[in-house]
């Protein structure tokens, strides 16, 4: 007997309202632990996805600069021209280490996605495209034949989508052309996976837009030259330079206000259901007067009452973490979904990262709470006086 | 010699009610030493319990002096009390008073946990034994008849291997056989363990029987 088995017993007494106590803190946690994961996952599968990108810097048509990020990140770029003589002109620039041209064209496919229709996004490329990406890998295949080749190369899954394997045609609709498969990606993690890639010169004939782009991604031999780069290129007329740093800070602040509005109902529940713990506790020790006067006669100090009372909040809340931590990953695709359909912007990858640090820290800040929010209730326990209490419900 | 387990002189302990004061227990001499079997009677409302209470180191007195196994306990708190009364004085209640979530076993066990004693089943089982429990020893409160559950309540009291018993009413809810038996442990414990035992108790027939009556009246002692 001691009095983890006593506080244990006594929180079995009243079991549906242990259970609900408890089920109101796991909530709390689940909540918790969802978005402190959804925030780390976040800022990860960004991070990721933008380092994926392989370039530091976007050169593309004037407009909105956010706008045409967002879009790159989605898939590859405004659907604004730029002329390729800019590109022609700073591709020698000393201080670029790589850089790549990109033409990205979508077209409406009604048959896409079992007949719903959709968007189905081009986007040509040219041998440098690989060299920013150098972890891309094919699956199968190889790269096109030629500059012009009449050819394709499929993301992952859009492969997948589309049921094509090399050597298979696919229909671009509206413009009724014909193209062969003649590689497929491996997956890559990135918006990549969804694009059907041509060669840029193929792109800029069959989407009848000669020497046009729609923007070209720049990788610096050294990053502290970003700055200055961006600022000699404001010369150009007609373009506009974004940097992939500026885009992931813009994005973050984007969910940043989202992200206090849910960090605040997280709050919120946790002091719910601390309430609602006290609560319990309170009523469970004023129930119990009698028991405690009584435990008290047969030798309790008042430490032992406190201890007593403290233990059982602490299971409560201890309980209540390990449950809401167990809710949060399994809840964690659910979560996920839900967070990618209501954020602006969501790269791909893992959104909601739970680590075993995070449960850890759940656990604990269970036990923390526990300990806290037991203070009060052992205390009005343990400063019962023994008489009264024994004569209490006589 | 005797060691002296209770000594009062002018214990007094009032209750404040509203503008009124009532001394429920009023000037009481008393001395009981080891040993002894005293019952406590007299009508409801004398003051036994209130008496029982201050001996038993459970509240505070009002006036007067009040050593208990030696110790002055008259200017003591609760704080103080606990450590007087802990291991050293065993509680029993009219409604036996167990902890409904406990088996019988496990009530005596959490007496000698709060004392800070051994709680080795087979130390445990001798205490049911001495009561008469027997084999009812992991039934629930709620699986036990009344004087069951007041013998159990007796062998909770003895584990904390004390050197007085105070027993409020013991047989208050129990029948004219039980009530017996009961007594008849009290007895036997009194006897064969020269326990000091004290009880209160509206029963005249069990009154007779302890070595010791004292009456109680107004909060005086009348004989
Ligand atoms: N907490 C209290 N506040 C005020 N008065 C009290 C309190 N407790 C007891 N009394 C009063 O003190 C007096 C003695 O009470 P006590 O309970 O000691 O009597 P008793 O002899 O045990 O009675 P019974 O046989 O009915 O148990 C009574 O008049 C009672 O009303
Ligand atoms: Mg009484």
């Amino acid at each position: 007997m001691n009095v983890v088995t006593i506080a244990c017993k006594n929180l079995k007494r009243k079991k549906i309202r242990s259970t609900l106590t408890i089920g109101g803190v796991a909530i709390a946690v689940a909540v918790l632990v969802s978005l402190l994961g959804f925030d780390r996952g976040y800022q990860q599968s960004l991070t990721g996805n933008i380092d994926k990108m392989g370039y530091q810097l976007l050169v593309t048509a004037k407009g909105c600069p956010y706008e045409a990020a967002t879009m790159m990140l989605k898939g590859g770029g405004g659907l604004r021209y730029m002329e390729q003589d800019i590109y022609e002109k700073i591709q020698n620039d000393a201080r670029i280490d790589k850089i790549t041209p990109q033409l990205v064209s979508t077209a409406y496919d009604p048959d896409r996605l079992e007949g719903q229709g959709g968007f189905a996004m081009y986007m040509g490329i040219t041998d440098s495209y690989l060299e920013l990406k150098p972890w891309s890998k094919f699956k199968s295949g190889q790269w096109f034949s030629s500059e012009a080749a009449e050819e394709a190369i499929m993301g992952y899954e859009a492969a997948e989508v589309e049921q094509r394997l090399v050597g298979d045609k696919i229909f671009i609709p509206n413009i009724d052309k014909v193209l062969t498969v003649v590689g497929i990606f491996e997956r890559s993690g990135t918006q990549d996976d969804g694009i059907i890639f041509l060669p840029l010169k193929t792109t800029q004939q069959i989407f009848s837009l000669p020497n046009k782009l729609t923007g070209v991604g720049i990788k610096l031999k050294d990053i502290q030259q970003v700055g200055e780069f961006e600022e000699d290129l404001y010369e150009e007329p007609g373009i506009q330079v974004i940097s992939m740093a500026q885009v992931r800070g813009t994005i973050l602040n984007l969910i940043s206000s989202a992200k206090v509005m849910a960090n605040s109902v997280a709050v919120i529940a946790i002091f719910i259901a601390v309430i609602g713990v006290v609560n319990t506790i309170l009523m469970s020790i004023f129930e119990r007067t009698r028991e405690i006067g009584v435990m008290k006669a047969i030798g309790a100090s008042a430490a032992d009452i406190f201890k007593l009372i403290w233990t059982e909040t602490i299971l409560v809340c201890t309980a209540g973490g390990i449950l809401g931590s167990i809710f949060a990953l399994l809840g964690s695709g659910v979560v996920e979904h839900i967070i990618k359909k209501i954020l602006p912007y969501a790269p791909s990858g893992q959104l909601v990262l739970i680590r075993p640090s995070l449960l850890f820290g759940a656990f604990v800040g269970a036990i923390i709470l526990g300990i806290i929010t037991g203070i009060y209730p052992a205390w009005r326990a343990a400063s019962m006086r023994p008489v009264e209490a024994i004569r209490t419900g006589e | 010699m005797s060691e002296l387990v209770v000594k009062a002189s002018k214990l007094t302990k009032v209750y404040k009610l509203f503008a009124e004061e009532i001394a429920a227990v009023n000037n009481v001499d008393l001395e009981i030493v080891s040993g002894e079997f005293v019952s406590i009677m007299g009508p409801s409302g004398s003051g036994k319990t209130t008496l029982l209470d201050m001996i038993g180191c459970l509240d505070a007195i009002t006036s007067g002096q009040l050593e208990i196994l030696g110790k002055d306990v008259s200017a003591m708190a609760e704080s103080r009390l606990v450590k007087v009364r802990r291991g050293k004085i065993g509680f029993i209640f009219q409604d036996f008073s167990l902890i409904p979530t406990l088996t019988a076993l496990e009530n005596v066990q959490l007496a000698s946990y709060f004392a800070g004693k051994s709680q080795k089943t087979q130390k445990m089982t001798v205490f049911l034994e001495k009561v008469g429990l027997g084999p009812r020893v992991n039934h629930l409160p709620k699986q036990l008849s009344g004087g069951e559950k007041q013998r159990v309540a007796i062998a909770r009291a003895l584990a904390t291997e004390p050197k007085f018993l105070l027993a409020d009413e013991p047989t208050g809810h129990l029948d004219t056989e039980n009530s017996q038996e009961i007594l008849n442990v009290f007895k036997q414990l009194n006897q064969e363990d020269n326990l000091t035992i004290i009880v209160t108790t509206h029963n005249q027939k069990l009154g007779s029987q302890t070595k010791r009556t004292i009456y109680l009246q107004d909060g005086k002692i009348v004989s």
